[in-house]
């Protein structure tokens, strides 16, 4: 197992002190160029580091950066693997390191499902490059062809037999030029050694002893701990505050007002009055002894229940159209009204709630005119580089000087791209010259989330006497992820409807895509699989509707409307697919039938159960990837749900690390479930009305599917994503099989909501 | 609201808490003044289980648990479970590879481990009643019952 060196650590002494004793003069070496301050190599510093991902000292250590946030998905683990497998390393001889934010590395925005797919090529050539100037300084060193020299278990091997460890060849290989990409050669398959392998994750045994350090972890000398009370409505601005009693609290050293945020939010701090103690609790007890009186702002009317009329409305209105095959107003007009069917189907704001609520340490440095000169935080963020351009947009500070150290994430399912609270611990240290610490609570997390966004979906259909449909039409109405960046925006997006709605796969005559306006009152976020989230829900459960309106067998009909394996062309359609060129990752119909093929066959679809037990299928492509669920569910007959079985099939192209993504999909199943049968965040007076996991329930281990199993295809195509595809197929399959079960359709969720008792 | 010395007893070491707040949960004792970061908030009123310690050997969610309480009592944390991370709750979890983020897996551990000392093998029943207190957002939980199961059958051996 690979060892790791924790960024961050208040602890005197790390068990490995030693061993990583001499990395330190590499990674300072790297900070400093990382953040241009013009440091040189020193004497003492001879690591060999052909790329800012790689090093390699000269007891043979290869540390290998990793660049991507880790919040679960093992990703720290995988991509220096790939590198790890190109290199020919010995991965006990390896060491992960994280990046902080840097921009030279690429995106660092862990979000979209994207490490793999966007850097797999990346760190292969990262591997193969460190590989290829060992190899050359092998030769040179033994007068051979450098062609003749194989690298494999952290050494060089020459024609006849010499062989040299990649440490004794440091010195050599850093006085060499590093080569160019297209004289770099690629290892066959057969020679990987762990891409395609379950390499026990880089921080298990940190994480299993408690030692892991999270960013609420994080400590500075002299730190103190903050807690901010925000307004319960978005834009509210504080019209009176009365802080003579949180002032009296033990342990309380300040209270200080922050500064409005301007519209649009964006991904600045929101705003509110800090109390800043000596300790967590002191400030807890401080903020509660505030007196405030919150300010109305436009959004103090908002309410989410009255809101959802309006947005089903919306749905049912001809909108701006983004997707038209064949004439769908004629086949609808042609049809037998009674062969006409609609559907409503709405999917309420949702909370990220990741168990680790939002927190950073800030230490902001002054220079003698008592200004801002440089910030250097600790935080969990999915996005290093978005938080030093908030940070440089709120300080004026150049990025070099913004230094973001990425600790592990405890959860971020998109809430920890925004960095926000990153900014809030910035504003108060630069108000007390000192290490703060911002916490959320639970109560500030749910309550002040970018929420993922409401929504409504009407979908409507024309079918003909054997039950398939003639003409199709499906409309949408929700407030845009855009408007926490563009004031008044409220219209959805080519990317957001690209999100499983516009590239609805069915093979239907004639087919329309529309979407109305909504307006935003609350902060709108992305959360684990954004907009396929309610997409899916209504585009998968409306076939299983309709074959049950005709007699037919759901999966037998699923499939039928996929039509025949082919590539989905949509000319004229405005489709940004995942930031992906069609060509390179295109819409494979056929792929889609597979993994749905595969997923009946492995859940034995169709088979005898008993009373109020029944199967529900779904199949959906999102992040570029294919995947397909059975949910298994039993009703009782006093209505309590649970989910004995769960199948689900992925093909994501090429794999890295099967255990991990396995994992992904295990977790996506329960995600999905907290948010199929629970999730719903409602807002009255503009307030949102949730506080905690007492009426935001999450899925426990008691109500969690039982048993879930998980197969991905065996393929060498493109690599795709993992980390969000299992989420949007779960809720309409799960909802899919309590109709099988019951006869009752869920259209609105959460199914908590919902009556399902028999009699 | 100051009180007189408290004394801690945590992970086997003793600690004399002067000019505290008598009511502060041990959670941000353990966190912020013994620098035991191990274990975790999540909710703030016991609903998740992050902050879950051994009490005496009962699992327990320190997050609402005043200090003053704790006068002499035995407190153990993830950092003190087992002296080299040997412990068969841990050696399950990393034969199963549970973790995910791994936020909620002190907790979750220190719940399994409570579990299996009261009940050596426990039902699916038993451990959906031992572990239901326990919040993982990743969704680990079918792997946390392997894990227990694996555990128990450690134990017996």
């Amino acid at each position: 197992m690979s060892t790791t060196e924790r960024s961050i650590s208040w602890s005197p002494a790390l068990s490995r002190r030693g061993f990583l004793a001499s990395l330190a003069a590499g990674s300072m070496v790297l900070a400093g160029r990382a953040n241009g301050l013009g440091l040189v190599k020193g004497a003492e510093d001879l690591d060999f580091e052909p790329d800012l991902f790689v090093s390699i000292a000269p007891d043979g250590t290869v540390s290998i950066l990793a660049h991507r946030s880790e919040m679960g998905t093992g990703i720290r683990t995988s991509l220096p693997m790939v590198v790890a497998d190109e290199l020919g390393a010995d991965w006990e001889r390896v060491v992960v390191r994280q990046a902080i934010g840097d921009e030279r590395l690429g995106s660092q925005n862990t979000d979209g499902s994207r490490s793999i797919r966007r850097f797999y090529e990346r760190m292969r050539i990262v591997g193969a490059t460190a590989r290829t100037m060992l190899e050359r300084a092998a030769a040179q060193t033994w007068g051979v062809d450098p062609r003749q020299c194989k690298t494999a278990e952290h050494g060089v091997t020459g024609p006849s037999g010499q062989r040299l460890g990649f440490g004794e060849l440091v010195e050599t290989a850093r006085t060499l030029e590093v080569p160019s990409e297209d004289a770099l050669t690629f290892r066959p398959a057969s020679e990987r050694r762990y891409v395609g392998r379950d390499i026990p994750i880089t921080d298990l045994d940190d994480i299993v002893t408690g030692r892991a350090t999270f960013g609420i972890d994080a400590r500075r000398e002299g730190q103190v701990y903050a807690m901010i009370e925000r307004s319960p409505v978005l834009g509210g601005k504080v019209v009176s505050l009365d802080d003579s009693q949180a002032r009296a609290v033990p342990g309380v050293v300040d209270v200080i007002q922050l500064p409005d945020f301007e519209a649009p939010h964006g991904f600045q701090a929101l705003g509110g009055v800090a109390v800043v103690a000596n300790s967590t609790w002191a400030a807890l007890r401080g903020r509660r002894a505030l007196r405030i009186e919150w300010g109305d702002s436009e959004h103090s009317s908002y309410d989410s229940r009255a809101f959802a009329k309006e947005l089903r409305a919306e749905a049912q209105k001809p909108g701006k159209v983004w997707r038209t095959q064949g004439d769908v107003d004629k086949a609808f007009a042609e049809a037998d009204p009674d062969s006409v069917f609609e559907a409503d189907y709405h999917v309420p704001h949702l909370a990220h709630a990741s168990m680790e609520p939002p927190c950073a340490v800030a230490h902001v440095t002054k220079g003698t005119d008592g200004q801002p000169v440089s910030i250097e935080v600790w935080a969990p963020t999915q996005n290093p580089q978005a938080a030093q351009e908030q940070l440089a947009a709120t300080f004026g500070l150049d990025k070099v000087n913004l230094i973001v150290n990425v600790t592990l994430l405890g959860g971020g399912f998109g809430r920890k791209s925004k960095p926000d609270y990153i900014v809030e611990a910035a504003l108060l240290s630069d108000r007390l010259d000192r290490p703060v610490q911002v916490t959320w609570t639970r109560e500030d997390d749910i309550r002040n989330d970018y929420f993922h966004t409401v929504a409504a979906v009407h979908m409507k259909a024309a079918v003909k006497p054997d039950g398939s449909p003639a003409a199709w039409l499906q409309r949408s109405a929700y407030p845009t992820i855009f408007s926490t960046f563009v004031p008044g925006a409220n219209e959805a997006t080519a990317m957001e409807h690209g999100l499983g709605f516009t590239d609805v796969p069915y093979d239907v005559p004639s087919l329309r895509v529309e979407s109305g306006r909504a307006e935003n009152h609350v902060r709108i976020g992305w959360l684990r699989s954004v907009a396929h989230i309610y997409h899916a829900f209504a585009v998968c459960s409306f076939p299983d509707e309709l074959a049950h309106r005709a007699g037919r067998d759901p999966y037998e009909y699923l499939m039928e409307l996929l039509g025949e394996p082919r590539i989905m062309g949509l000319d004229g359609v405005d489709y940004p697919n995942h930031d992906e060129p069609l060509d390179r990752y295109p819409i494979d119909v056929g792929r889609l039938r597979r993994v749905t093929e595969r997923v009946a066959e492995l859940a034995d679809w169709g088979k005898s159960l008993p009373k109020g037990r029944a199967q529900g299928i779904a199949c959906h492509r999102s992040f570029l990837s294919y995947c397909a669920n059975v949910v298994e569910v039993e009703v009782a007959p006093d209505g309590s749900i649970s989910i004995p079985h769960v199948h689900v099939v992925l093909d994501a192209g090429t794999v890295v690390h099967p255990d991990r993504v396995r994992a992904q999909l295990e977790g996506a199943a329960v995600f999905g479930a907290s948010l199929a049968l629970y999730g719903r965040i409602t807002a009255r007076r503009g307030a949102i009305e949730q506080s905690n996991f007492h009426d935001y329930p999450m899925t426990r281990i008691y109500d969690a599917p039982r048993e879930i199993t998980v197969e991905i295809v065996e393929s060498d195509e493109l690599p795709a994503g993992v980390g969000e595809v299992g989420v949007p197929p779960f809720a309409p399959a799960l909802c899919n099989a309590i109709f099988a079960a019951t006869g009752k359709r869920i259209r609105e969720l959460p199914v908590s909501r919902h009556d399902l008792s028999r009699g | 609201m100051k009180t007189d010395a408290i004394t801690l007893r945590v992970n086997g070491v003793s600690h004399e808490l002067a000019d505290v707040d008598p009511t502060t949960p041990l959670l941000w004792i353990l966190r912020d003044t013994l620098g035991l970061t191990g274990t975790k908030f999540g909710c703030g009123m016991a609903q998740c289980g992050a902050c879950t310690v051994h009490v005496n050997g009962r699992a327990t969610r320190c997050c609402v648990l005043p200090v003053a309480d704790l006068d002499g009592a035995e407190i153990t944390t993830i950092e003190g479970l087992s002296p080299d991370g040997e412990h068969p709750v841990q050696r399950a979890w990393k034969e199963h590879h549970v973790p995910q983020c791994g936020y909620c897996q002190a907790g979750q551990i220190m719940s399994a481990a409570a579990l299996l000392a009261d009940v050596p093998k426990p039902t699916d029943e038993e451990i959906d009643r031992g572990m239901g207190g326990n919040i993982c957002r990743c969704g680990t939980y079918t792997r946390i019952r392997a894990a227990i199961h694996t555990a128990a059958g450690e134990g017996s051996r």
